[in-house]
């Protein structure tokens, strides 16, 4: 393939604006979250989040090199290279923090489902770009789909992450939901997974339903399991609306927030810059999640498309929850604020998905 | 490229599709914005205060408790470095083993140290919790030889242990502190307290808490969540307690102790002229350090449920029967009714019949025709027996009760009691009775009904010599420093409308009691001071009893009579009162005056006059009532 001139007049900037901007303040607000342990691991933690994002933007600028399509062909050997680093992760993975979710790849420890949440949005895309038209699907259409997200989903729940595998179901089937199924079909889904939801309870580990318990009545043990989800909505409350002040947050300084350079990223920022930054903040990613709509909807096939739905959708999704999460909408889940919480392996992921999304952008115009 | 573009449809209804998306995204972020409303604009002010709350601790600061001095400025109570045992739970290696380690070296209960570490560190981690206060100068000594071998125990902390210097020195009068308790807490009257404090429960320790105590400081620090502390945000400095001045005399109420030692009874010496209290002694005893020190269960019951109750004050709260003491009220009281003049004379034969039935005179043989004057300075029973029936009994009530008896001295102490001046309505009330003649007659020696307290009896002979002026008998001199003059201003109670002739007539009758021969205080003269007083023999038994007891030689010293002497000096210019009470110590003139006696040449200064000898012609006089 010949170097076409219009990819780079297609350059989307303001994607690569947007990512900047997000990833600049994500450096900003870790220092602060770092800055009592400064001497203690929390100097490396920074140095190293601003090598994740070095590294996050060559990967996006790798990920444009090549045509998306190559990624239609490749869906399956993608798809079964992740479910084998899934089945890898349960054998050989390491543990922490109750579920044995980590690859060791030397320098950095890799989180297979990462990469599973993006395999699945491409091979839904190639299923539904090649499997006709846009009609309603109805049930017996779509068992196929179905079998490619249960088998990550379990494998990942199986960690245990529940999070993890929320997020993979729901950003699966927010692509299918796009696709539109019959009413009926629809219907009878939801009457089947609430149906499931008791099965669920009790196949659920006792931290998980703690932490549902804890979700639905905080109080009931503010220094036990409450504690995380208290502290956090302190945090963000006593930011009022013009916020602590930079390094000013008391519940980051002294260590009363917890998980407050990962999990709860957001409640450090929302104490320090108050309700306004807090706007700002989630102004970032609606923009980044409209110019992912816009994206899809610019893109000339229905493959680019999908993927670019899929793509915007895991971020939307993962932002959504872990911002419910810190503000008391959710039960703690263990979602990190994507392209915010300090993680090499979800700034990675995240990063190849906005080189794909990258990708679409430019070669909107490819077929005129 | 494998697929083809979309055809114009497909477009439309994506399209469409993205739109609703689009929606769907806007509502959820709408979402997200209200909730950061609700809790940021709305709640906010809520959640800062919180986040307040988790960053500050409040420390309060013990001020330094007041010192207690005596009249003349000497130390009796001071406070002193003491150190108290912490434990850091976060230090601890093995919980039991350290347990089993302070029980060897020091005897603390493991099972109460396990209980205070327990309570204490579910809220902080890194907070040190109190184990012992007040150390022992020997444990204190073991744990700092040994802490290297206790992970988790602290250095032990300074903090400030009050000590009564002289021990049970006029422990009634100085009171002691103890550990507040939750009905204290609750209670309001300490605002300022947290459990574990130590507050004043008796005495002048208790009544003068709030001026001893002063205020605490408070020191708020800033602490992370593991409860380290980090900084010292503010810090008010406690205010120190005021010292209080009492007006005890401290030499001469070490004297009255001693008098008292293996005795039980009450010395209370008071300045006629306005009421200081300078000396106030009551045996037995207590130490109030063992109250400091920790206090257990059988100590405790000692103290407050023995026979011999040492808690008790018996100076303020002791009530006896006056005896002859009483005849000072009764001589007043003829005088200004005016039933009886100085001149006339009444027959004493040994006996006075009424009812059919004969009550003695303390002299078996008589005294013959006695006046006033002799009537008081031998004390006979006959006399005032007459005189008694010519009162009446509501007369005699009167004035004794203007003279203060029967009634609480409004001392400011809280145990005083008032003791008990019989009449008609009283015993009405009291038995459904009328009160019967005979009655009136041994109330008139001071027996029967009637009862006093030592302090009372003080200051009877104070109101006697000072011309009828009743003053607040005061403890406290000065609060602070001896600027302040509105403590020891002395405080007129009543200024009695009586005749100065009337009241110099008792006190000739008063001091030929004591300095001429045949009067019954004999052994209370001394050569360069005159000297007054009056004895008295407190009846425990009836006469008649007591004689038939000694008949069958049977007289346990319960039985005793007992002794009472209340004294007064230099009779020109009066400075100190002296009452004396020694339970079942016999004859007044014998057992209590000289302790009077005593205490008036020690506090006027003539400690190098020789001891006026007891002649033989008066020695009899020592057993007179």
């Amino acid at each position: 393939m010949m170097f076409d001139r219009r990819l780079l007049q297609n350059f989307d900037w303001i994607l690569l604006l947007l990512l900047v901007f997000i990833g600049s303040i994500s450096v900003i607000n870790l220092y602060s979250a770092t800055f009592p342990i400064r001497d203690a691991g929390g100097t490396q933690i920074l140095i190293k989040q601003i090598y994740w994002y070095l590294m996050g933007f060559a990967v996006l600028l790798m990920m444009t090199t090549f045509d998306y399509h190559v990624l239609e062909r490749l869906a399956w050997p993608i798809y079964l290279f992740s479910i084998s680093l899934l089945v890898l992760v349960l054998i050989v993975g390491k543990v922490s923090s109750g579920g044995q979710r980590w690859l060791s790849l030397g320098v950095i420890n890799f989180q297979p489902s990462e990469l599973a949440k993006i395999s699945i949005v491409i091979i839904l895309s190639q299923f539904f770009s090649t499997h006709g038209e846009y009609a309603d699907y109805r049930l017996r259409d779509l068992w196929q789909p179905f079998l490619l997200i249960l088998v990550p989903c379990l494998l990942i729940a199986d960690e245990p992450d529940l999070g993890s595998a929320l997020v993979l179901a729901i950003v699966a089937f927010s692509i299918i939901l796009i696709m539109k199924i019959r009413w009926w079909s629809l219907i009878f889904l939801i009457v089947t997974i609430s149906s499931a939801v008791p099965f669920i309870w009790f196949n659920l580990k006792e931290y998980q339903k703690k932490r549902i318990f804890t979700f639905l009545n905080p109080e009931g043990d503010p220094l036990g399991a409450g504690y995380h989800i208290i502290q956090s909505k302190i945090a963000v409350g006593s930011g009022l609306l013009g916020g602590k002040g930079f390094l000013k947050g008391t519940q980051t300084r002294l260590h009363f927030l917890p998980e407050q350079h990962t999990d709860f990223a957001f409640s450090v920022w929302a104490e320090e810059w108050g309700f306004f930054g807090s706007i700002f903040l989630l102004t970032l990613y609606l923009f980044l999640i409209l110019w992912g709509i816009n994206i899809a909807k610019n893109s000339k096939d229905k493959f680019g498309s999908l993927l670019a739905v899929g793509i915007t959708a895991i971020v939307f999704w993962q932002a959504v929850i872990n911002v419910c999460m810190t503000i008391g909408l959710m039960p703690v889940v263990g979602i990190p604020l994507v392209l915010f919480s300090y993680g090499g392996s979800s700034i990675l992921s995240t990063m190849l998905g906005m080189g794909i999304l990258m990708n679409i952008s430019m070669r909107r115009f490819m077929f005129q | 490229m494998s697929s083809s573009g979309f055809d114009q449809v497909s477009v439309e209804t994506l399209n469409r599709r993205l739109f609703f998306v689009t929606i769907f995204v806007f509502v959820i972020f709408s979402m997200l914005v209200f909730r950061l409303w609700f809790l940021q604009a709305i709640n906010g002010q809520k959640y800062r205060t919180q986040s307040e709350n988790n960053r500050t601790h409040l420390q309060k600061i013990a001020p330094y408790r007041g010192l207690i001095l005596d009249r003349n400025g000497e130390l009796l109570v001071d406070n002193l470095p003491a150190y108290d045992l912490y434990i850091n739970p976060e230090g601890i290696q093995d919980q039991e083993q350290l347990l089993k380690a302070l029980k060897k070296l020091i005897n603390l209960d493991p099972e109460e140290v396990r209980k205070k570490l327990n309570k204490e560190s579910g809220k902080y981690s890194f907070q040190s919790v109190l184990i012992k206060k007040n150390m022992s100068r020997r444990e204190l000594a073991i744990i700092e030889t040994n802490r290297f071998n206790l992970p988790g125990v602290d250095p032990p902390q300074r903090s400030s242990q009050r000590s009564y210097l002289y021990g049970s020195f006029a422990a009634h009068v100085i009171g002691y502190l103890g550990e507040i308790n939750e009905k204290e807490l609750g209670g309001g009257q300490y605002p300022d307290s947290a459990p574990g404090d130590y507050i004043g429960k008796y005495g002048v320790e208790g009544k003068w808490q709030k001026e001893l105590n002063g205020a605490k400081g408070e020191k708020q620090v800033e602490v992370d969540a593991a409860g380290r502390q980090l900084q010292v945000i503010s810090k008010t400095a406690p205010v120190s307690g005021q010292n209080i001045s009492l007006t005890i005399d401290k030499k001469l109420q070490v004297s009255a102790e001693a008098m008292l030692k293996d005795k039980t009874g009450a010395i209370v010496a008071m300045d006629p002229s306005n009421g200081d209290i300078l000396a106030m002694a009551s045996s037995p005893s207590f130490d109030p350090n063992v109250f400091i020190t920790g206090i257990d269960k059988t100590e405790w019951q000692r103290l407050t449920s023995g026979t011999d109750s040492p808690l008790q004050s018996r100076a303020i709260s002791g009530q006896y029967p006056p005896g002859s003491v009483f005849k000072i009220v009764m001589a007043l009281a003829g005088l200004e009714e005016g039933v009886i003049t100085p001149e006339e004379s009444v027959l004493c034969t040994g006996t006075y019949d009424f009812g059919n039935r004969p009550y003695h005179c303390w002299a078996a043989g008589g005294h013959g025709m006695v006046n006033l004057h002799r009537a008081l300075r031998e004390s006979c029973d006959v006399y005032f027996y007459k005189l008694g029936r010519k009162l009446g009994i509501e007369k005699i009530a009167y004035y004794a009760k203007m003279c203060g008896l029967g009634q609480k001295t409004e001392i400011v102490l809280d145990s005083e009691t008032s003791g008990l001046i019989p009449d008609n309505e009283w015993k009405l009330k009291r038995f459904g009775v009328a009160w019967q003649p005979g009655e009136t007659i041994s109330t008139s020696i001071g027996q029967s009904y009637v009862s006093v307290t030592p302090i009372q009896v003080a200051r009877l002979i104070s109101i006697i010599f000072n011309g009828g002026k009743v003053y607040q008998p005061k403890l406290v001199k000065w609060i602070g420093s001896e600027k302040d003059k509105s403590h020891s201003e002395p405080v007129l109670l009543k200024d009695l409308k009586v005749d100065k002739k009337n009241l110099e007539l008792i006190k000739s009758g008063l001091t030929a009691a004591v300095n001429e021969p045949g009067g019954t205080g004999y052994s209370a003269r001394l050569k360069t001071v005159t000297v007054a007083g009056k004895t008295g023999t407190a009846q425990v038994v009836t006469r008649e009893k007591e004689k038939e007891l000694k008949s069958r030689s049977e007289s346990p010293d319960s039985y005793k009579d007992h002794a009472w002497f209340v004294g007064i000096a230099p009779v020109e210019t009066p400075k100190i009162a002296v009452a004396v009470i020694i339970e079942h110590g016999g004859h007044g003139g014998s057992a209590a005056a000289p302790f009077a006696r005593d205490l008036i040449k020690q506090y006027l200064g003539i400690d190098q006059e020789p001891d006026a000898p007891i002649s033989q012609d008066t020695a009899g006089s020592l057993e007179a009532d």
